[in-house]
């Protein structure tokens, strides 16, 4: 096994007297996917934030491989409409990279055709691969993507997720991202974080499906008109976990 | 006449800052962080003469005092950024008046503190402000791609490593520098004006940041002539003539775009 590129350990966050995330640990290393997911409020953002180092824990150790390059991809960003800035603007602020990788990004991306549209013109699924595009061009060692797919239809979902699996493999990078969305995210995922508040369970996909805690937050306890996601139907698993997902995705 | 051209070099010297860093206040949505750090320049003046210092590093350090504890004060959550903004901004010019109030041996003309006073703009000013903008438009082009990646998303520049927090101060300086500078010609109250107007009649015109910065000063520059000149033709107050002009020239820009652009 390849050694960590960030490694958190025994991970506190506690704001204006509200314990956010307890005891975390995790670790992040190349060629790996981990996929945080979790109920809204479980902490997925702060945890990503926390990697990322753009907030300090209230107790614990973040260590970080020195000058690891991150590549970070936001939910979203809004730009004001004062600023007039271009795609291609927009990409050239990216920290060291070369002048002919933006023009490889923007092909394998799609998005060639955008690099002179205004920023605020894009959809919100054309801002995703322009966002993606940034994250990609320092060639990062790291990727952190924050909902990637949130908003995308069921195919473009997949395609990126495909993307994602494709760059990981290319860049030998460890990726982390949060998602809420399992059915997709399993099959390209190493490992499976399940998040609220604390750790509830972790690892192999197949098996954090199995697990009760997963099904606790996910299944059977979750009133159907409180669950956020599409997760409501009842799980009765047998041993194979043959889902009944009929209806899932209406 | 020679005061006339003092004024209209210092004006230009002025607009070559407050074009760009006008940008960046309208970018950053920081109109009345500019504005509450203007409020802070009387009492910088009346530090000053309290202190005997130079009263341009008394504005300067005042400025940056302030910026620093709004800073502080906005990590809490209780009180909402504009109210915070106002607070500050009335409570140091209430300072400063206070305080001018209870220097005995200073005559201070009050008016040309708070609305401009052009004839006060000597030589020695000018060569200060030629300084000033000199070093302020190099440290700005220096540090112009990280306060932009940081305008655009401060999360995302932080992670690709641009020093945010440092930038964000150095952005703060720059702008205490301006104020110091525009306080002369334009007087506390007006500053703002002289930094959004016109990188807001330069928008619609943009098509990249740069290019809004240097519009914006060009525009700037025509509104300080056409400002001064109607100041010396009317025997108007010069500040007010010369926001005016900027206002005059925002309109234009306004209406022009919509009636060539978007019909």
């Amino acid at each position: 096994m390849s050694d960590y590129l960030i490694k958190l350990q025994n991970i506190n966050l506690i704001r204006q007297g509200r314990h956010i995330l307890k005891d975390i640990q995790l670790e992040i290393r190349a060629g790996e996917i981990i996929t945080l997911i979790g109920p809204n409020g479980a902490g997925k953002s702060s945890l990503l934030k926390l990697a990322l180092g753009l907030i300090p824990a209230s107790s614990g150790q973040r260590i970080c491989l020195p000058n690891l390059r991150i590549g970070y991809m936001p939910q979203k960003i809004s730009l004001p409409d004062t600023l007039p800035l271009t795609v291609k603007h927009f990409l050239k602020l990216a920290k060291g990279f070369q002048k002919n990788e933006l023009y490889n990004v923007s092909q394998r991306l799609k998005i060639e055709h955008l690099l002179s549209q205004p920023m605020q013109r894009l959809s919100g699924g054309e801002q995703q691969r322009v966002l993606l595009a940034r994250a990609l061009l320092s060639k990062p060692e790291l990727l952190v993507l924050d909902e990637p797919v949130q908003g995308l239809d069921v195919s473009g979902q997949s395609e990126l997720y495909h993307l994602i699996s494709d760059l990981k493999d290319e860049l030998n990078c460890g990726v982390l991202m949060v998602s809420h969305d399992l059915h997709l995210v399993m099959a390209a995922t190493d490992k499976v974080v399940c998040l609220n508040g604390h750790v509830c369970c972790e690892g192999h996909p197949q098996l954090v499906q199995q697990d009760p805690s997963y099904l606790e937050l996910f299944g059977k306890s979750m009133p159907a008109h409180l669950a956020p996601y599409t997760h409501h139907h009842d799980h009765t698993h047998g041993e194979h976990c043959n889902h009944d997902h009929s209806g899932d995705k209406s | 006449m020679s005061w006339l051209i003092d004024a209209l070099l210092a004006g230009w010297l002025l607009s070559l800052m407050s074009g760009p860093l006008g940008s960046f206040i309208v970018w950053r949505r920081m109109a009345y962080f500019g504005d509450t750090l203007a409020h802070s320049a009387l009492l910088g003046v009346t530090l000053g003469f309290v202190f005997d210092v130079n009263l341009n590093l008394a504005i300067i350090l005042c400025a940056v005092f302030v910026a620093l504890i709004l800073a502080s004060l906005q990590r809490q959550h209780f009180i909402p950024s504009d109210t915070l903004l106002g607070l500050m901004a009335h409570t140091t010019l209430a300072a400063g008046l206070v305080t001018l109030s209870q220097l005995d041996n200073v005559r201070i003309d009050l008016n040309a503190y708070l609305f401009g006073d052009l004839l006060a703009v000597n030589r020695e000013d000018l060569i200060i402000m030629a300084l000033g903008s000199a070093l302020v438009l190099i440290v700005l082009s220096r540090m112009w791609r990280g306060l932009l990646a940081a305008s655009v998303s401060e999360e995302l520049a932080q992670v690709e490593g641009y020093p945010v927090a440092r930038l964000r101060l150095m952005f703060m300086v720059l702008l205490a520098v301006v104020i110091a500078s525009a306080m002369k010609l334009v007087g506390v109250l007006l500053i703002t004006a002289m930094l959004i107007i016109p990188a807001a009649a330069a928008r619609p015109y943009s098509q990249g940041p740069k290019q809004m910065a240097i519009l914006a000063t060009l525009i700037s520059m025509l509104a300080v002539a056409l400002g001064l000149g109607l100041s010396y033709q009317f025997d108007t107050p010069a500040g007010p003539s010369i926001v005016l002009a900027s206002a005059l020239f925002f309109l234009i820009s306004q209406s022009s775009y919509r009636f060539f652009v978007r019909h």
